[in-house]
């Protein structure tokens, strides 16, 4: 149904060229929201809405950019949508917006963004791009979630908030490992994803 | 026609009208969620009184809980007081704010009605370390207040202080800070003193309150 390179181009960054685990891109934010489930869900499809639309945004207008101001006129583009984002946010899912903070405010920072603009949606054209945007935002979600699920499942024996380690389990002398609250933690496990996402990944090119 | 992109005058052009679009489109999105969001922080707060009030509202509307339980608000001149009626007692409610180890933290004290024992609290805080200075909005830490008094046997308000487990305070209730968390502990401790001591001393000074509207 899609050529090889569309194909490439949107699910490329969901394994072979990841932008966390391959391009060690987005970390600090990807540390900082996966102490729960739910607000990394929330910040993976954030960041997803917004790669993709700035993506096609800025690669219908990439050729009336001056080169100059190229960079400056793709922030623009990002704290807009960053902003937008944050308002809906605040309006429709409050207690999520509290929980992202600041680190809603810091998509606008975030390597991929920059770095999908700059390397992609400034030379191809919209319809590459907002795959490219999609593929990139959800290769970082993934990521982001399958952190969130260990350290909620460790740190608070809880999945999205409910309960999922029974009460008998803590009766017979089961602790919530606190250490997987830590930012830290979230640091190795994402090195953990990385090693497990290398060895595969060396397999294949044998 | 071919337009040079890379002349001062197209690039300033370029900048101020994409600045425009951008700020037209922020304004306009601001305006519209503004009653929404507005709504959302009011709802906040009313759940936050009602967890320092220990009201259970799972089962209902939080706005209609809170409704039905405070009806009245007293208006100092840097303070607000919540009034609050459990099942006939009053509560008194003051509204928190200092400063934590990242950033802001806050809260609401539920007084009983003689200003001086603690009903219940409730914090909350900007962006405090998870799983250290976090706590403070969790059970175990905020239970240890029922119960303390924030006035010592003269009658004076000296507030309840927040110390490490085996340390003393003179002349005023305690209790056991957050270990791992002394930044964000002494934050609660330094808040509620400043506000109690400060801000809140004409309310707690306050002989009678006079409730005659309310008694018809």
């Amino acid at each position: 149904m899609l050529s090889q390179k569309t194909k490439d181009t949107l699910l490329g960054p969901l394994n072979a060229n990841n932008p966390v685990v391959v391009q060690i891109l987005g970390i600090c934010s990807a540390l900082a929201v996966t102490v729960q489930l739910k607000p990394a869900l929330v910040m993976g499809i954030a960041v997803t809405i917004i790669v993709a639309m700035s993506n096609v945004i800025v690669s219908l207008i990439r050729n009336t950019i001056p080169m100059r101001v190229r960079i400056i006129v793709q922030l623009v583009v990002v704290a807009a949508l960053v902003t937008l984002v944050s308002e809906v946010l605040k309006a429709f899912a409050y207690d999520v917006a509290m929980q992202l903070s600041v680190y809603l405010g810091l998509i606008i920072t975030n390597c991929i963004l920059m770095g999908r603009l700059e390397a992609f949606a400034m030379t191809n054209n919209a319809w590459d791009s907002l795959l490219d945007g999609l593929g990139n935002g959800l290769g970082y979600a993934i990521i982001l979630v399958i952190v969130a699920f260990v350290r909620e499942l460790l740190g608070s024996g809880q999945l999205l908030g409910f309960q999922v380690i029974p009460q008998w389990c803590y009766d017979h002398g089961y602790e919530n490992c606190g250490m997987m609250l830590m930012p830290a933690m979230a640091l190795i496990l994402v090195g953990c994803v990385i090693w497990v996402h290398r060895s595969l990944n060396d397999k294949e090119a044998k | 026609m071919k337009l040079n992109t890379n002349s001062n005058v197209y690039t300033f052009v370029y900048m101020t009208i994409v600045v425009i679009i951008v700020a037209v489109l922020l304004a306009l999105a601001n305006q519209a969620l503004k009653p929404r969001q507005d709504a959302n922080i009011l709802l906040d707060k009313q759940k936050q009184i009602l967890g320092a009030l220990k009201v259970d509202f799972s089962q209902a509307d939080p706005a209609e809980v809170y409704y039905t339980l405070v009806q009245d608000t007293l208006k100092y001149e840097n303070a607000e007081v919540y009034v609050a009626n459990l099942n006939g007692a009053i509560k008194y409610v003051l509204p928190l704010s200092g400063k934590g180890l990242w950033g802001g933290i806050g809260g609401y004290l539920a007084l009983d009605e003689d200003k001086n024992t603690i009903y219940g609290v409730n914090f909350n805080h900007e962006s405090e370390t998870p799983g250290l200075g976090a706590k403070i909005v969790d059970m175990p830490f905020r239970a240890q207040f029922e119960g303390k008094h924030i006035r010592n046997a003269e009658g004076q308000v000296v507030s309840v202080a927040v110390l490490k487990a085996g340390t003393r305070a003179e002349g005023q209730e305690q209790v056991d800070a957050i270990s791992g968390a002394t930044i964000t502990s002494t934050g609660v401790s330094t808040m509620l003193n400043e506000e109690l001591v400060n801000n809140y001393v004409e309310f707690l000074n306050e002989k009678e309150v006079e409730d005659v509207e309310s008694e018809d």
